[in-house]
């Protein structure tokens, strides 16, 4: 059972479409309970990166979420993949859940049209277990305007934009983050996700 | 580097794609369901689908066909027609859609713009425009279907759209939409000088040259097209095989 964080943010019905589709259970939760009791843990969202933190807080879900976050597999996607930085500085500084080294920070670059909304290439730098048999330069959806800064090692792929820029990340354990839209990103996305659905035991 | 666009757009009234599909291997020609896959299985980098009926009777039945789509085609889908108020975005998001697309009722309350990018996101507002042009360089948008001209300078309007928080602007040509002469090149032009936003071109294309024309000379990151595909003159597939051998990056 992989839980699916609901906590007001975005679409998080195309993440439950995509697992439903790939045949691997799911549940819509903001129930402590119920996330201790998953097998694994997707963080989804879009919007800003203070609001989420906020909605996360009020939820009770900070704890909850960075404890079972090194307990099995946790991938955040979009604003779920910034949020797992240290800090962000969307609009106010304002820490994130720490579990990767980093912060994320505006994308700016004169004439660098905003947000990055489109299908960009990845790049690989590092294994990970998410990137099994996905092509190198496969194409995957993106739609942001601050991006990650973190160390290489952390990094996965990146694609460019205006610079490098961190797409998927992993801490080596159990943290994947995917700034990339993996459930809107046709059939190369749908493998980024089996792959995760099949780290769980 | 990113890949620029190329987007079907699918006019749906009673649950039904209108302008006839006619795919080879599909049984209903008319579900917007089954023409979706088929567009997913062109290459499509998105989805428009556009409620062409927009009554509040029909909405339900139109939220069904976006919900149907959204379990069996993971690319994005873009929603619109009769979008009014923020709970009508919250509604059609909930029932699978990406992105939002706004139009005549962002020009009678743009607030609905800010509104709708402080909640949802910028990133799932795009704001759609009717425009036709008055003079040299001067373009007014019109509201409900190109029909009513608000005597409003597009230039103005399409900053106006970007300082609300819009995350994206599709423009379309009332002068070109129909005439299958090639998109509005000056217009478009004009727009993606002044904003800094992406700007999906719509209206006007009739050939496969004008696919790579619009990127070659404008700034447009996507290029939109409805009976281009419906009526089969052009695949998505062929149009982005064009575009690939002019050098211009497509997924």
């Amino acid at each position: 059972m992989i839980a699916i964080i609901d906590y007001d943010a975005g679409n998080i019905f195309s993440v439950k479409n995509a697992l439903d589709h790939l045949g691997f259970d799911s549940i819509l939760t903001r129930d402590k309970k119920e996330i201790e009791n998953a097998d694994g843990i997707i963080l989804p969202g879009v919007g800003a990166f203070p609001e989420a933190m906020k909605k996360l807080s009020g939820f009770g879900l900070i704890d909850t979420l960075q404890a079972e976050a090194t307990k099995k597999p946790f991938l955040g996607i979009c604003l779920g993949m910034q949020v797992l930085f240290e800090k962000g500085f969307e609009f106010e500084e304002c820490d994130g859940l720490g579990l990767i080294g980093g912060s994320v920070v505006k994308m700016e670059q004169k004439d660098l049209i905003i947000p990055h909304m489109g299908w960009n290439k990845l790049e690989l730098l590092n294994d990970c277990p998410l990137m099994n048999g996905i092509e190198k330069e496969s194409y995957v959806y993106f739609v942001h305007s601050y991006k990650a800064q973190c160390d290489d090692d952390n990094i996965s792929a990146y694609c460019e934009y205006g610079g490098k820029v961190p797409s998927l990340v992993f801490n080596g354990k159990t943290v994947f983050g995917a700034q990339f839209h993996p459930e809107k990103s046709g059939e190369t996305g749908l493998k980024i996700l089996k792959n995760f659905g099949g780290l769980i035991k | 580097m990113l890949a620029k666009r190329i987007i079907p757009c699918l006019d749906v009234r009673d649950g039904k794609v209108v302008k006839g599909v006619n795919f080879q291997g599909i049984k209903d020609v008319g579900d917007p369901v089954e023409a979706s896959k088929e567009y997913n299985r062109q290459g499509a980098d998105e989805l428009v689908f556009y409620d062409i009926t927009a009554s509040y009777e029909e909405r339900g039945v139109f939220l069904d066909v976006v919900r149907e789509t959204a379990k069996q085609v993971f690319v994005p889908l873009t929603v619109g027609g009769g979008i009014k108020t923020v709970d009508d975005i919250r509604e059609t998001l909930r029932a699978g859609a990406d992105k939002v697309s706004v139009n005549s009722q962002a020009v009678k309350n743009p607030q609905l713009i800010r509104e709708g990018a402080d909640i949802f996101g910028s990133q799932c507002i795009c704001v759609g425009i009717d425009a036709k042009k008055i003079g040299e360089k001067k373009w007014t948008v019109y509201i409900n279907g190109g029909r009513v001209d608000m005597k409003l300078d597009l230039i103005d309007w399409v900053k106006k759209i970007e300082a609300l928080g819009a995350g994206e602007i599709c423009l379309n040509s009332i002068d070109a939409d129909g005439t299958k002469q090639g998109f509005d090149i000056d217009m478009l032009k004009a727009v993606c000088d002044s904003v800094n936003i992406p700007v999906i071109a719509s209206g006007g294309a009739g050939k496969i040259e004008d696919f790579s024309e619009v990127f070659e000379k404008t700034g447009a990151t996507a290029a939109l097209a409805a009976s281009l595909f419906h009526f089969k003159e052009l695949t998505v597939g062929q149009v982005k095989e064009h575009c690939r051998g002019k050098g211009i990056i497509m997924r």
